[in-house]
Parts: structure tokens; sequence; C-alpha cells
């Protein structure tokens, strides 16, 4: 991280760009593939972007079962086509592939698994990720090893009670190596959150549990990379999670109001008119 | 010698030894115990690990260790720890193996009736069937403490996920000599007959033998196959030992008719469009709700040895 004003401005600046054009590639990818879920795509782009782009993931795309990278879990496949375009990008595989998501023959499908270069494990049920990323943190300390977890959930997802398993254990084993994101869009596939079963107060939960909390906006880069970067830091025997708070389908205005939007698809115009407006 | 021993405590007993040299290996409980395990839990304690009440997390847990180069053991009762988190197995489990090595190895403890008092909660009479719909699982179910004894070298090879279903109860060994058992072959032929033979499995293959024991009083020769590793693979040299009976007899303490060991035997023979006459003998669909011994519930379910004895003969008569 540069010291002076003017570098650490143009980092962010630079973030935001990245996060600006992985929405407009998710939303190509969209469009060739309708069968994608869109907007929980969307909320989660800054996140992604900021752990890539901001030096916060240790990787390697040249070997990606290398013993020091860090461990990246997406537990909410469903809401990860954001992801494709920073992998190929990253170099993970080539770039044309994007433009077979969900076409015969590629490995890009509408849920993305671990036969995807850079996805670590199996994705399609929720509630899986953080138990799986309890014993890879586990098995990082017992090999005496530096490298973190972090695992990316929805908050939908923490209605399934397995992740609360993961929770006590994570504590209990005092695994700061692991860091969870809750891409807190508030949205489910039929309606709000807050309308089925209430996750409020979230963090109070998490605290309760003994976990360190920070809740940031999901969508602003800077607090993203700050927050992260002091879990990164922090060696304190807790586990770490950060309520990224977003909005489902950001990006696209018809989305953001729509407690349905999980489900909704753009037609082949409205994607073009979009990406010609995050273009200019 | 004979001698009555549970499973588990023989291969926790044997696999304590492994743990001692090999710092690879990690030991998960869903908070359940046996006296052997105390020791693993006292002297190995950084890889010995009790999640808790939480059979989905066990799972979940033992998968990222598995995924990171260790060779996990998870260790809980029966019923729980297959049909609470089967989609964790599932998912976690199964699928990942088609991608990567996941040694992880599932003892339920607890096959059959082994929990007879229970009640139909404890008893576990689905998980050869729904574990054997797993591909790239493998099924152990032993009948004996040598043959559990002699898995451990096999669990710690084959880099797989297995499920070890383990009887509950202190059985008498059927072996006494481990070096005659091919663990790869997954099934010991203990007795040569005539025309008929039982397949059997786990706590089943005693019955087998007892009733062939029984038979042989009354010159009727039956052959005991002892089948212990349900897996797709050498089926051919199963087959070469099955295709001298004219009839089979499948004996399971699990439910019939519903893709277990006799589904597996049916599969095999019908493939080689077989003559072979086969009968399956286990648990009718229905829950026991009824207390009292193994034995008493084998009669209510004309699974005694009287009822094994019937089926040799009518076959025998057809």
């Amino acid at each position: 991280m540069p010291k002076d004003k003017k570098k650490i401005d143009s980092f962010f600046d630079r973030l935001k760009s990245r996060a600006n054009w992985v929405r407009i590639e998710t939303i190509k990818i969209h469009k060739i593939a309708p069968e994608t879920r869109l907007a929980s795509s969307l909320s989660a782009v800054e996140i992604l972007a900021t752990l890539y782009y901001g030096n916060i993931i240790k990787f390697n795309a040249k070997n990606i079962h290398a013993e020091n990278r860090d461990r990246f879990i997406i537990s909410k496949g469903h809401g990860s086509i954001s992801f494709y375009p920073i992998l190929a990008d990253c170099g993970y595989f080539p770039k044309n592939e994007l433009l077979k998501v969900c076409k015969e023959g590629t490995f890009l499908g509408g849920i993305p698994d671990s036969i995807i270069p850079g996805y670590e494990t199996i994705n399609g049920s929720l509630g899986h990720g953080l138990g799986v990323g309890c014993g890879m943190a586990l098995a990082l300390k017992r090999k005496k090893r530096k490298e973190r977890v972090i695992v990316l959930v929805g908050d939908g997802e923490l209605y399934e009670g397995s992740v609360w398993e993961a929770v006590m254990f994570a504590f209990e084993h005092k695994l700061d190596n692991l860091i969870l994101i809750v891409d807190n869009n508030k949205v489910c596939m039929l309606d709000y959150c807050k309308k089925i079963l209430d996750l409020a107060p979230l963090a109070d939960k998490f605290k309760t549990f003994k976990w360190d909390v920070k809740e940031i906006d999901g969508h602003n880069v800077r607090q993203l990379f700050n927050a992260l970067t002091t879990f990164k830091k922090s060696n304190n025997k807790r586990p770490k999670v950060l309520i990224a708070n977003t909005v489902k389908g950001k990006g696209v205005p018809r989305l953001e109001t729509d407690s349905l939007s999980h489900i909704k698809n753009l037609t082949a115009s409205e994607a073009d008119l979009l990406i010609k407006g995050l273009e200019s | 010698m004979i001698e009555k021993k549970t499973m588990r405590d023989c291969f926790i007993d044997g696999l304590y030894g492994r743990m001692q040299k090999d710092k690879n290996i990690f030991f998960l409980c869903a908070d359940f115990g046996s006296p052997k395990l105390d020791q693993i839990r006292e002297k190995i304690g950084d890889r010995f690990i009790n999640v808790g009440i939480a059979e989905q997390n066990l799972i979940n847990v033992a998968t990222g260790l598995a995924i990171e180069g260790f060779t996990v053991y998870v260790y809980a009762i029966a019923p729980f720890l297959v049909m609470r988190p089967y989609e964790q197995i599932r998912i976690n489990l199964a699928l990942h193996a088609q991608l990567k090595k996941v040694n992880v190895n599932l003892i339920g403890v607890g096959a059959g009736l082994s929990y007879d008092v229970s009640g139909p909660t404890h008893h576990c009479l689905e998980d050869i069937t729904i574990m054997r719909a797993l591909p790239h699982l493998e099924v152990f179910s032993p009948s004996d403490w040598v043959l559990a004894e002699k898995f451990i070298d096999y669990s710690m090879q084959v880099a797989k996920p297995k499920y070890l279903r383990f009887d509950g109860k202190p059985l008498p060994n059927i072996y006494e000599d481990a070096s005659v058992i091919n663990i790869e072959h997954g099934f010991h032929e203990l007795k040569k007959g005539s025309r008929v033979c039982f397949v059997s499995t786990g706590i089943m293959t005693h019955k087998a033998l007892e009733a062939a024991e029984t038979l042989k009083k009354e010159n009727i020769d039956v052959g005991v196959i002892d089948l212990f590793l349900l897996k797709q693979g050498n089926m051919d040299v199963l087959y070469e030992a099955l295709k001298k009976y004219d009839a089979l007899i499948t004996l399971e303490e699990a439910f019939i008719n519903k893709g277990g060991m006799d589904s597996f035997i049916l599969f095999l023979l019908n493939k080689r469009s077989s003559k072979i006459k086969l009968r399956n003998m286990g648990f009718e669909a229905s829950y026991i709700f009824d207390i009292g011994s193994r034995d008493y519930l084998y009669k209510l379910n004309n699974l005694d040895e009287a009822s094994i004895i019937k089926n040799v003969k009518d076959l025998l008569l057809s």
C-alpha cells in the first residue's frame, strides 16, 4: 500500500475501475447465458474485485494448488458469475472461455464448481463453505502455515444450520486465519430476508459467538480494503467476519428495488444499454 | 484363537499406533467415544477433535482437512453419521472425490440392529443402500474384528471416501489368520458348499455360519461367502466364486429390496445373464418398534435360523 495520499487515491480509483469492468463483464456473461444468477453476482462485485485486485488474496494462477496460496471458498456459488472475468483476467484460463458460459463443452456453468481453476470447492448447495473452510484453516494451522482461508457467503445462506455449527467450531479452535465475508444483499429468492426470517441483529449474533466483527459498505472498495487488511494482520485467536452491506442487483436499477431480483433476467437490449452506460 | 471383541476397539487401537508414527492422520468425532479412544484423545490431542453433536460440521471439517492432504477418520453412531449429514457426504466427499484425493473414512458404529433396544432412531437399516448410491464411495461391512483391523492399512492407502459399517456389539472372530483375507477382492469364501450358498455381510455372516453348521448335521452342505467390501470393480472374481452354485441366499441386517447388498448381487448376476436362483433375506420395509434382543427381533422378522434353513430347503426342493 502506497504512503502518499495521491498514490492511495489512485490505488482506489484503479480498484473502482476494475470493479466497474467486472460489472460490465458480468452483464455480458449474463447476456450470453441468461441461466446465470445476475442479481446476486452483482452484489459481490466490489468484494471480489478488492480481494483479487487489491492484493488481499495471495494467489498463483499458474499453480492453482500452490501451498502458499490463500484459500478462497465461494460458498454462495450461484451468485459468483462475477468471479469468472476476474479469474480469466488473472490468468486462470483463457479469456475467450467467457464467451462460452453455459454452452456445450465449456467448464464454465451456471453454478461454478472446482472443475474451474480458481474455485476450491463444490458449489450449488448452500451452507457448506464455512465448515470446509474451518477444516482448511485448521489444517493450515497444524501445518504451521501463514496463509488464510477466506469464505464468501450470502446472507440468505445464514439460514442454514450448518453455518452456525461451523461458527461455534471456528472460535473454539481459535481460527484467526479464517475470514468470513457476508455479502449482505438482504434478498433471498422469494423475498427480502427481513420478511422471511429477520437476520438482524447480524453483527451481534457473531459477536455473541465471540467472532471479530466489522460491518461496512460492501460497494465501497476503500472500506472493503481497509477492513480486510486489518483482519489479515490480526492474530488474536478469533475468527473474523466482515458484514458487507450490499445491494442485490447493484448497477441494474430495475433489479435493485425488486424483491424477486434473484430470479430475474435482463433482455439483450437492456444488457446492451446498461453496458453502454457503465462504459461511458 | 476365538475371542469376542468390538470392531471399533480393534480398529481404533490399531489406528492409535499408526497415529503415533504418522502425523498426517486426524481423528474427528461427534461426541461419541469408546474405551480405546481415550488413548488417542489423551496422547494425540492436537489431532483428535470432538466437533460436538454436529454431524454436518463433522463432515465439512473432515473435508477441509482432507483437501489439505490429511488422512481423516470420522467417528459417530452409524445412523447419525450417514443420515444427518448425507448431503455433506454427497457434496463434499463423493463429488470432490471425482476431482481430487479425499481420504475421509467414516466409521459408523451400530450397524443394523446393534442398538437393539434403543429403537428405530438408533437402528441402521438403510445405510448400505444410501451409501452405495454414491459414486466414488466404498462401503466396508466387516463381519469381525480381525477384518476390521486388517482394513486399517487399506483405509490409509486408498485415498477415497469410505464408509466403515461397524457392528456395535462384541462379536467372536471368524477369521483366525488375517493373511488369508484379500481386501481388494471384497469377499472371502468361508465355506464351500454344494448347490446353495449364503452371501452375507456383517453380523449376518455369523448367522450364516451357524445355519450352515446346523444344516451340515442333516448332510446339507451350504456354502458361505462373507461379502465385506461393496464397491464397483472386482465383480468378476466374485462371480467366479458364485457361479459354482445353483442358488444364492443373501443375508443382511438391513432393509431388502431397496438397493442394498441384495441389489449388488442381483445386478452382478443380471449383468452376466446368470441362471443362478436368488433369494434375499433381511428386513421388509417397516421400522421396528418392538423391544427385545437381536435374536428376538430376527424371529419377529423372519430372519432367525429356522427361517434361513427353511429358505435353503425350499431352494433345494425347487
